[in-house]
């Protein structure tokens, strides 16, 4: 069972909450389509798995995304959220994107 | 786990749930008897104005007489395979309604009189379910679907934190918490241990439910994005693909009988149970049809039926990516996420455990609006400060107070209205909005005057009051006193008297209860079933196949 422990660094409060639901709002919805889109490209049947592997791709974004808004609120800050969320975001659509160049 | 995360997942926990606690109160209240739509359909019924159903051997005849009167209803009519009190008819169609627009449609019934003649009438299904369905969808805002429908997935994220948070925020104490039940002077104790065991032990549920809403929510959103994103707009292409090759027509082939269509479908798939068979013809002058029914077996894409397409010339099924049992692959995990939502697999003992759940989430959002309420004060004597509550905690209290026991009441009234409405008014939706929307500002108007604590009592007197209305209206439709007609027989009476429902001997209430026309308009509107616009539509996209296999209008 968990203890609870003291915080090492500065503790996080709520108070700083617009930022980083903010980020996880944004990003976080960037962050699912681009998930699903490694998904969709890279998963299993590929691109090539039709239309019922298209609706799978949807359903996808919904678990990211509400799990990106729910723990957005673990970054210190919201500019801190911002970049970790937003590098995540390159890296995904930079693998998106590269990959289905490769790809093609 | 660290205490300052606690502490701010507390603090989120609290406000996600100010915020969306109300809504989906309303969403889980109307969910839980959405579980019986049909059966309340079928009490909200009038009795039918049509001669009765000819024999499904004779349905020939039927559709022969109702084609040559109304040669509009050949491009799509349905053939209903076990008439009901809420579907009594054999056969019925649509039409265009005045605006043209999608789900704007008239329908139309036809039936033989014993000497053969033929009778049409409008077709007009009792409203007071869907209207029940719609609150759900809308967590009860009563605005259009395009604008409700994005609030709603709002909610449903700000729920989705809400589990999160409250998980975090039980963990520490979880194994001291869980199995209590600290009844005694500490109230706020006892709200909190009722609060989180509900939570827990309902939380896969709640998952399923946040998750699969916010894509009923979203799914055009999603859809449109990544169409962009990831398909560089190859989605319509995709669609596209999937769509079964139309039947080849032999020479001379003739459209077979649907009692031949049941025959040959139950050769093919056995357990599945039909409802009704749509025949659609194609401006190439070649039909499919497409039969709804259930196989409790499984689960199933729409609220309560999944659907085949058959080649109506020769019976083979061509296309069973939406038939419960029969789907491959990608398509049999959607249709499980469906399912989940739905509650719509096993039959009657699953469709009470959903109604249990979803009425125990209600109690959730209810107790949870309460802690609020009750820790306002506490704080607030600790401080000190004279235990009377801050404005924010009265309208808060207020509010949860009158506007959940107004969507009780509210839902009582409008359903034990329609037994009475029939005959004496003209627009039954409107009347039936106008009931609901009445009680439910009233409480809420009651409980801002009263203040929640007093209010409270009294409202949950008028909520008993007002669901004892229901089997008083029930009594009266069995004395014939009530306009909206007598009580029909059938899996409807378990609305009426609950314990019944064990000495019914069929696997499920909901078997073979056929629905003409409705075709779930709920299901429609969610984009999970064919529309008669096909593919294309927008809010179409998670039944590509299904609306492909329509001709265009």
């Amino acid at each position: 069972m968990a203890r609870v422990k003291a915080a090492k660094g500065p503790p996080l409060h709520s108070r700083n909450w617009f930022g980083k639901a903010s980020a996880g709002l944004i990003l976080g919805y960037g962050l699912a389509l681009g998930l699903s889109g490694l998904f969709a490209w890279f998963g299993p049947q590929g691109i090539e798995g039709g239309g019922g592997k298209a609706q799978i791709n949807m359903w996808l974004m919904s678990p990211v995304w509400a799990l990106v808004l729910s723990f957005c609120f673990l970054f210190r800050d919201g500019p801190r959220a911002w970049l970790w969320l937003g590098l995540a975001n390159l890296l995904v659509f930079g693998l998106l994107f590269g990959g289905r160049a490769l790809v093609a | 786990m660290r205490i300052d995360v606690v502490r701010m997942y507390k603090d989120i926990h609290t406000w996600v749930g100010i915020v969306s606690g109300l809504a989906l109160f309303i969403a889980f209240y109307a969910g839980a008897i959405t579980m019986f739509e049909r059966p309340l359909q079928r009490w909200a019924s009038p009795p039918s104005a049509l001669p009765p159903a000819v024999a499904l051997e004779d349905a020939p005849r039927l559709i022969e007489a109702t084609l040559a009167a109304h040669p509009e209803a050949a491009r799509d009519y349905q053939i209903n395979i076990s008439p009901t009190p809420e579907a009594p008819a054999r056969m019925a169609w649509h039409v265009p309604g005045p605006s043209g627009e999608r789900g704007d449609e008239i329908g139309f019934a036809s039936a033989l009189t014993p000497q053969g003649e033929l009778v049409v009438v409008e077709d007009t299904p009792a409203p007071v379910a869907q209207l029940v369905d719609l609150l759900h969808q809308q967590v009860g805002l009563p605005f259009d679907h395009e604008i409700a429908m994005p609030i709603m997935g709002a909610v449903c994220l700000l729920y989705a934190v809400a589990l999160v948070s409250g998980v975090i925020v039980l963990l520490p104490s979880l194994s001291k918490d869980l199995f209590a039940l600290r009844a005694g002077k500490n109230l706020k104790r006892m709200w909190l241990d009722v609060h989180n065991a509900l939570g827990v032990f309902s939380l896969p549920f709640h998952i399923v439910m946040a998750l699969t809403a916010v894509v009923f929510a979203f799914h055009d959103q999603f859809y449109d994005t990544q169409d962009v994103a990831v398909y560089q707009r190859g989605l319509e292409d995709i669609w596209a693909a999937d769509v079964p090759a139309k039947p080849q027509l032999a020479p001379g082939a003739r459209l077979l009988p649907p009692a031949e269509v049941v025959a040959r479908l139950a050769d093919q798939a056995p357990g599945f149970a039909p409802r009704h068979i749509s025949y659609r013809t194609g401006p190439d002058g070649i039909a499919v049809a497409r039969v709804e029914g259930e196989d409790l077996r499984y689960g199933h894409r729409g609220p309560d039926f999944g659907f085949a397409v058959l080649d109506p010339y020769t019976g083979e099924l061509v296309d069973t990516e939406y038939m419960p049992g029969r789907q491959t692959g990608w398509m049999a995990v959607v249709t499980g996420f469906f399912a989940l939502h739905f509650g719509n697999f096993g039959g009657a003992p699953v469709r009470w455990g959903y109604f249990a759940l979803g009425l125990a989430g209600a109690f959730l959002f209810y107790s949870g609006n309460l802690l609020w309420v009750e820790t306002r004060r506490k704080r607030l004597r600790r401080d000190g400060a004279e235990v009377t509550q801050s404005r924010s905690t009265r309208i808060l209290g207020a509010l949860t107070v009158g506007g959940s026991l107004g969507c009780v009441a509210g839902s009582s009234a409008t359903i034990a209205a329609a037994k009475w409405l029939p005959g004496q008014v003209q627009d039954l939706p409107a009347w039936h909005m106008g009931i609901y929307y009445a009680v439910f500002l009233a409480a809420v108007g009651w409980a801002l005057a009263r203040g929640a604590a007093r209010a409270g009592v009294e409202l949950l007197c008028v909520c008993a009051g007002a669901t004892a209305l229901i089997p008083l209206t029930s009594l009266a439709g069995a004395l014939r006193l009530a306009p909206g007609g007598g009580n029909h027989a059938g899996p409807g009476v378990l609305i009426d008297n609950v314990p019944k429902l064990r000495a019914r001997p069929e696997h499920g209430v909901m078997n073979g209860v056929p629905v003409v026309l409705r075709s779930s308009t709920s299901a429609k509107k969610r984009g999970l079933v064919m529309g008669k616009a096909g593919a294309g539509a927008s809010s179409n996209k998670d039944t590509p196949r299904a609306g492909s296999t329509v001709a265009p209008p």
